[in-house]
């Protein structure tokens, strides 16, 4: 039996089960001949205004074609036993479950689908650096948990600093420097002191919470009940572009970290594989001792790396505080710097694999804030729990199939 | 490495001042640092420590409140501990501690049992549940090699998400106005010790009973030996004929079995029903204790009570001094890096170094 129950069988006996428990979803709460209507809107259209076009799908039939091809992809990987494909398949059981779920809020009712795909990728944005952040420090062999407590204080830090000069761009410096300079604590604790680095990582999540708690009682409340100085980042329209159904709100019509993820994934991508200083991280990673024996410094290498994901990581934290809202909350980060370490995972340390993860995750987020609206039969609590799910099943699946840069976590002495 | 290697029984005050060199020095060093925030916001280090420490331990009442607020932190940091012995990383704490006491608080309430017996089901209801919380992980871990450090965490939300829906909607106190379950019967709680004055419970005195529980599971029976060795080293383990799979399951539920003990205790003991969003924060800093205990069941007893301490007294250093209780969050946290960097410590004082064969922790996100 032990023999029989492999990974990829087992994936696609959750895609079965996952295609049946959508079948009861539609029985318990889909009338019979409801039609789910996706709106696809022009790009700078407002809500009364006529739309390109409506999609209209009947809501049963659709999600049952979807659970059929769920059913027939699983039994096809069953029977190959396609390790390559499991990931793949993975995600298209998640994608196809939170299609379902939002067909079944919106019965009978119509739901402008490019909001979502934009808000999408908004909320993909922490994430993503999150999970660049992660991949310059892994690749470089250094395991970074950190991003979320590193996330959580540059955003406070970001915002007191917003708040006191009243221009939030310079908040977002102040995000990136302070980003790097928390991370230097974990870089100089695990490579110097070499304390082992999940737990230097914990430390900082621990220091980021307390500080944080403190700063906001005792310095942010007060300023804020001075009167709020600044404003969050501004939206860009890019000219043109923007204005192209579909791909103008999706990609066109952000606030400048958007942008800067956007960007950023190429660029790292392009660093990584195809500049000697992307050879030389990914040597470091790999086997410092041969590195080393060409000559490069692989602890001051892993200092600059550590150094440049802490700045990725601040920027990501001035994501909450500077763009999402013009806010800092007690742990408003909410586990996203673990969940881009989980994207990392999910795309094999490559940075347009964690983008892929990054927009699985957000596209739960989105599907929550979409279905708030509607009537729905699941309690809410349990749609927030979405990413998280999702977050333990993409880990579970795929970690057999990824493979970690080989010297992650092993501290180096010359 | 941070966690230090258990130490071996000893004899001789040397090496318990060796042992015991490096956290009371951090603790030391964390409450200057602290010293020097309070000055440079400009308030009175004298009124704000001297209220920590007469909140904490300057009254019998004090001090029995302090216990009351270690008790959760023994079990813990008990919880954390066994799982660094295996080389297990359980960050899981807090949602075992919510499952645990989420099981505690419906049994106690809502099945109806012989006093005395009902108590002993609600507890015990409330510890599987946080073992079979801790499992889940552990056999992801074990089976899949999905790592636990995140999945524990993805664990904690959903338990607080789910036991927010389950306060809030089926185990409901529809006649109270606040959001919590009902109370549980009088046959089901964890009797005071001293009466219900100081809130002192009996739940104290199973957190002391579990920690030798620990400490004799660990040290003397085979699946103690096990955790060891798997720890250690899992392909040496492997090797020897252990099956290192069981062992990681077995560990995370043990060490979620502890996690539910808090909750329970904490249900049946002290609150006598569960509120929504109930035990904040007690995640991070089982791993604290269970670090400043230097990875020894019986540290856990004395840093939880300074944890305990801290927390008892802060509500009074925050009366006397205007101090944000936050700032013991700060302490906390130099507390914990100045213990899991012990180098520093021991470069600051000039102390030499100790042999260093700890267990690692960091072995890459896959099997």
């Amino acid at each position: 039996m032990q023999h029989f129950f492999t990974r990829e069988r087992i994936i696609g006996l959750i895609g079965i089960i996952t295609a049946l428990a959508l079948l009861w979803l539609v029985q318990q709460s889909v009338p019979n001949g409801a039609i789910s209507t996706l709106r696809i809107p022009y790009a700078n259209g407002k809500p009364q205004d006529a739309p390109l076009f409506d999609i209209p799908l009947p809501t049963a039939f659709t999600i049952y074609v979807l659970a059929g091809l769920l059913v027939v992809a699983a039994i096809g990987l069953i029977w190959r036993q396609r390790a390559d494909l499991a990931p793949a398949y993975m995600g298209g059981v998640i994608a196809v479950v939170i299609v379902s779920i939002l067909l079944t809020a919106i019965v009978n009712n119509r739901t402008d689908i490019v909001d979502m795909l934009g808000r999408m990728v908004r909320l993909a944005t922490p994430i993503a650096l999150g999970a660049l952040a992660g991949i310059l420090c892994e690749r470089s062999g250094v395991v970074n948990i950190a991003i979320e407590g590193t996330m959580l204080f540059s955003a406070c830090i970001g915002f007191i600093v917003s708040l006191s000069v009243g221009n939030s761009w310079i908040g977002l410096i102040a995000a990136i420097l302070a980003g790097s300079a928390i991370v230097m604590v974990h870089a100089v604790l695990s490579l110097y002191y070499k304390t082992d680095q999940i737990i230097s990582g914990t430390v900082i999540n621990i220091l980021a919470v307390g500080v944080t708690g403190y700063l906001r009682t005792s310095v942010i409340l007060p300023m804020e009940a001075g009167g709020n100085r600044g404003a969050a980042l501004p939206q860009f329209d890019i000219p043109l572009l923007s204005n192209i159904p579909v791909i103008g709100p999706m990609l066109f019509q952000h606030r400048p970290i958007t942008y800067m993820m956007l960007m950023m994934v190429p660029l790292v991508s392009l660093m990584l594989f195809r500049t000697p200083w992307g050879l030389r991280t990914r040597a470091i990673g790999e086997h410092p001792r041969a590195a080393d024996t060409m000559g490069i410094n692989v602890n001051r290498m892993r200092y600059f790396n550590v150094w440049i994901s802490g700045m990725i990581a601040g920027l990501a934290g001035a994501w909450f505080s500077l763009e999402a809202s013009y806010n800092f909350d007690d742990v408003m980060t909410n586990g996203r710097g673990f969940i881009a370490l989980a994207a990392m995972i999910f795309g094999n340390w490559t940075p347009f694999g964690a983008l892929s993860g990054a927009l699985l995750f957000s596209a739960a987020d989105a599907l929550q804030i979409k279905i708030q609206g509607f009537d729905f039969a699941l309690p809410s609590q349990f749609v927030q729990m979405l990413p998280y799910v999702i977050t333990v099943v993409v880990l579970a699946g795929v970690i057999g199939r990824a493979r970690p840069p080989a010297a992650v976590g092993k501290p180096y002495e010359p | 490495m941070s966690i230090p290697p258990p130490t071996p029984p000893t004899n001789g005050w040397r090496t318990w001042i060796g042992i015991l060199l490096v956290p009371v020095l951090a603790i030391f060093t964390a409450l200057v640092i602290g010293a020097i925030i309070i000055v440079a916001t400009g308030a009175d280090v004298i009124s704000a420590y001297g209220g920590l420490f007469m909140g904490a331990i300057g009254s019998p009442r004090a001090i029995a409140y302090t216990l009351v607020e270690a008790t959760p932190y023994i079990f813990g940091g008990l919880a954390v501990l066994i799982g660094f012995r295996a080389g297990l990383f359980n960050i899981g704490v807090e949602g075992q501690i919510a499952v645990g006491s989420m099981c505690a608080a419906v049994v106690g309430a809502f099945v109806t049992l012989p006093p005395g017996l009902h108590a002993i089901v609600a507890f015990v209801a409330g510890a599987l549940g946080g073992a079979l919380w801790g499992a889940i992980p552990g056999w992801l871990r074990a089976r899949t090699g999905a790592h636990e450090v995140i999945t524990t965490i993805m664990f904690n939300y959903i338990a607080i998400r789910s036991t927010d829906y389950l306060i809030k909607v089926p185990f409901l106190d529809k006649a109270s106005s606040s959001q919590r379950t009902p109370f549980i019967a009088e046959g089901a709680q964890i009797p005071f010790l001293f009466g219900a004055d100081n809130r002192l419970h009996t739940g104290f005195l199973i957190a002391i009973v579990a920690v030798i529980a620990t400490a004799w599971i660990l040290k003397r029976t085979i699946i103690g030996f096990e955790i060891r060795t798997t720890g250690a080293n899992p392909d040496a383990a492997h090797y020897a004929g252990m099956n290192v799979p069981r062992t990681i399951i077995l560990t995370m539920a043990l060490s979620g079995l502890m996690a539910g003990m808090a909750g329970a205790s904490q249900v049946l003991g002290l609150e006598h029903n569960l509120k929504a969003s109930f035990s904040a924060g007690y995640g991070f800093d089982s791993i604290a204790i269970a670090l400043l205990a230097a990875s020894n069941p019986l540290g856990v007893i004395p840093a939880a009570i300074f944890w305990g301490a801290l927390r008892n007294g802060a509500g009074l250093m925050q009366l006397n001094s205007g101090i944000s209780i936050n700032l013991i969050n700060i302490v906390q946290a130099l507390v914990i890096a100045f213990v899991a960097a012990d180098q520093i410590v021991r470069q600051i004082y000039r102390i030499r170094s100790a042999r260093s064969a700890g267990i690692t922790l960091s072995r890459g996100w896959g099997r």
